[in-house]
């Protein structure tokens, strides 16, 4: 991996990479952006999760200018992207969500269009190639856009946020429906942008991707931001660690019923915060006459600090 | 701020920033004007060969059915009459198809968005597709010029009459098929634009005949046809004969042009339909 030079050579180097100040967005009385702060800083690995609804994609869609906020400021590297939406644009690569592609082109003409675009020529075809090589594309760089399959169609989309060299890229759901081993290899490229500079903004249905990759973490309900910090600190402050005992179908006593996260069928979870609480859960339960079948302790992963902040499954947790 | 450590002047800084700035700006209209010109030629038996075709059949049918019976101008066969109306009702045509098409299609598949993430402006936007639009005209006129020298040796007048409306009718036909492009929503939305819009216009134009044949009525009701004076002032450019001056034709394409120029410029501007 090269190190980046950037095209949009009059970055910054102390702006935030992204920032969202008092960032509302109502379409009518549906408020689907509500007081949204949030900043980014240069060569950040952030997470932005959220359910069904929550406006993530909708925030994206703020910072790529494909919607205009009903009120607040949003800036990209420094750069407003309603006042100096050139400089902010030529600062962010954006990959869609959904499987977007022009049937007229092949994969590389596609991406010297793409970077033609932000005012990249024929000295940026090392890159094009470096971005093919990299994703997994140099053998489909003349095969047309309408014949790739899925997965090689995704990483495409990728290649062409990358094409003219962002410091920021911005990926809204870069894995949804591509195999695991092309999910392992796109990753390894985006960690090795990052690490050469590129500061990374991910929304991912799969949150063991978000905990493995990001530094940090923003958590999205209704429009707001319910939590925002570093992964370890968001595992750490609302997770611990999780009993999970098949009860069958009892009455738990008062004392513990505070600590059920979850239950079904007869099988209870419990969150801990420490391993004392262990035997709390276990003595109250011999002294209601309560016979566990099972029990299994494990560490709380992201998934369980979802639920606590946003109290839905992890099924409905793709596209807001 | 600006980051040109080897320029170590910030004044220096600032204009090399402005340069690279502009340039890069500017390159991304031509990209975007290339790719625009790419997609037709892409598909060049669509965009260009059908509708010489479709010129010629008009031609080869109306030429036999109608050749010898009219004369619309002194001295100017039937034919030779019919050629321009056709070759400038053909480069109507296809101006709007262009930009038109290439909009709804992209707005349809989605793709669009990889235009509407760029710096590019509204105006740089609005170029890129005006040009190719004009393009496409030019290349499909001159198309049917060619073949049409097999049929009849045509005159030519006033060459730049001939230039000044078919640069001025593709381009307020191309602006009015961007228009329609972020209008639309849907496939069928476009065709109405074309087969309730488009089609009649160009059919009530006087490319089969002159508006002096008609009743007075009908005669007056051509005037507010824009699509009249751009085939009246291009068949001027090949005979010096029209049935309006091709001074007010040329006042009134231009016009036309601009108008639409401001308001779709306006449209872009405003992200209408484009963004939310």
């Amino acid at each position: 991996m090269t190190k980046p030079r950037f095209i949009n050579h009059d970055i910054s180097l102390d702006a935030p990479a992204i920032s969202f100040v008092g960032v509302h967005k109502h379409y009518g009385s549906l408020q689907a952006l509500n007081g949204i702060d949030l900043t980014i800083s240069q060569g950040e690995f952030f997470g932005l999760l959220g359910p069904n609804g929550a406006g993530k994609s909708t925030l994206i869609n703020t910072l790529a200018g494909l919607v205009k906020p009903t009120a607040g400021h949003i800036s990209v590297m420094g750069y407003d992207v309603t006042k100096d939406y050139q400089s902010a644009r030529l600062s962010l690569g954006i990959v869609p969500q959904e499987l977007v592609f022009d049937p007229f082109f092949n994969v590389r003409e596609m991406l010297r269009f793409q970077a033609g675009y932000f005012g990249c020529g024929r000295e940026n075809d090392a890159w094009v190639d470096e971005i093919l090589e990299g994703l997994g594309l140099a053998d489909k760089a003349f095969t047309n856009m309408r014949k790739l399959s899925g997965g090689m169609k995704r990483r495409a989309l990728i290649a062409q946020a990358l094409a003219h060299r962002p410091p920021v890229i911005v990926l809204d759901e870069p894995t949804a429906g591509v195999d695991v081993e092309l999910r392992q290899s796109m990753w390894e490229f985006i960690k090795k942008l990052n690490l050469a500079g590129h500061t990374i903004m991910l929304t991912t249905h799969y949150l063991e991707e978000a905990e493995a990759l990001c530094s940090r973490i923003g958590m999205m309900k209704q429009g707001k931001i319910v939590a925002l910090d570093s992964t370890a600190n968001l595992l750490n402050t609302f997770a611990g660690k999780q009993l999970r005992l098949t009860l069958g179908a009892v009455t738990l006593p008062p004392a513990i019923t505070t600590l059920v996260r979850h239950h079904e069928h007869g099988i209870y979870t419990f969150a801990l915060n420490d391993m004392a609480q262990i035997e709390l859960v276990l003595s109250a339960l011999r002294a209601a006459n309560i016979k566990v079948m099972d029990m299994q302790l494990k560490e709380a992963d992201l998934e369980d600090v979802f639920l606590s902040l946003v109290g839905q499954s992890n099924a409905g947790f793709a596209n807001a | 701020m600006y980051f040109y450590p080897w320029l170590g002047n910030q004044t220096l800084g600032l204009q090399m920033h402005n340069f690279i700035k502009l340039k890069h700006s500017q390159r991304g209209m031509w990209t975007l004007l290339k790719k625009e010109l790419l997609r037709f030629w892409r598909v060049a038996f669509q965009t260009v060969a059908a509708p010489v075709i479709t010129a010629l059949l008009y031609l080869l049918i109306f030429s036999h059915v109608l050749a010898g019976r009219v004369e619309i101008y002194e001295g100017v066969g039937y034919t030779a009459f019919l050629i321009p109306g056709l070759i400038m009702m053909s480069v109507l045509q296809n101006a709007f198809a262009n930009s038109s098409s290439s909009l709804i299609q992209s707005k349809v598949m989605g793709n669009i968005v990889f235009l509407l993430l760029t710096p590019l402006t509204h105006l740089q936007f609005f170029m890129a597709f005006l040009i190719a639009a004009i393009a496409r005209g030019f290349v499909v006129g001159t198309c049917i010029y060619i073949v049409a020298m097999w049929f009849v040796d045509l005159p030519i007048v006033h060459p730049w009459m001939i230039v000044a409306f078919a640069i001025l009718g593709s381009a307020l036909l191309g602006t009015f098929g961007i228009i329609a492009g972020i209008w639309a929503d849907r496939f069928d939305q476009m065709a109405a634009f074309q087969n309730f819009i488009i089609m009649p216009l160009s059919f009530l134009s006087g490319v089969f005949y002159s508006i002096h044949t008609l009743p007075p009525f009908w005669q007056k009701v051509s005037h507010l046809n824009p699509f009249f004076y751009m085939i009246d002032g291009f068949r001027y450019g090949f005979f010096g004969k029209s049935d309006v001056s091709p001074w007010i034709s040329l006042t009134i394409v231009g016009v036309s042009f601009l108008v639409l120029a401001c308001l779709t410029l306006k449209m872009l501007k405003s992200g209408y339909k484009l963004r939310s």
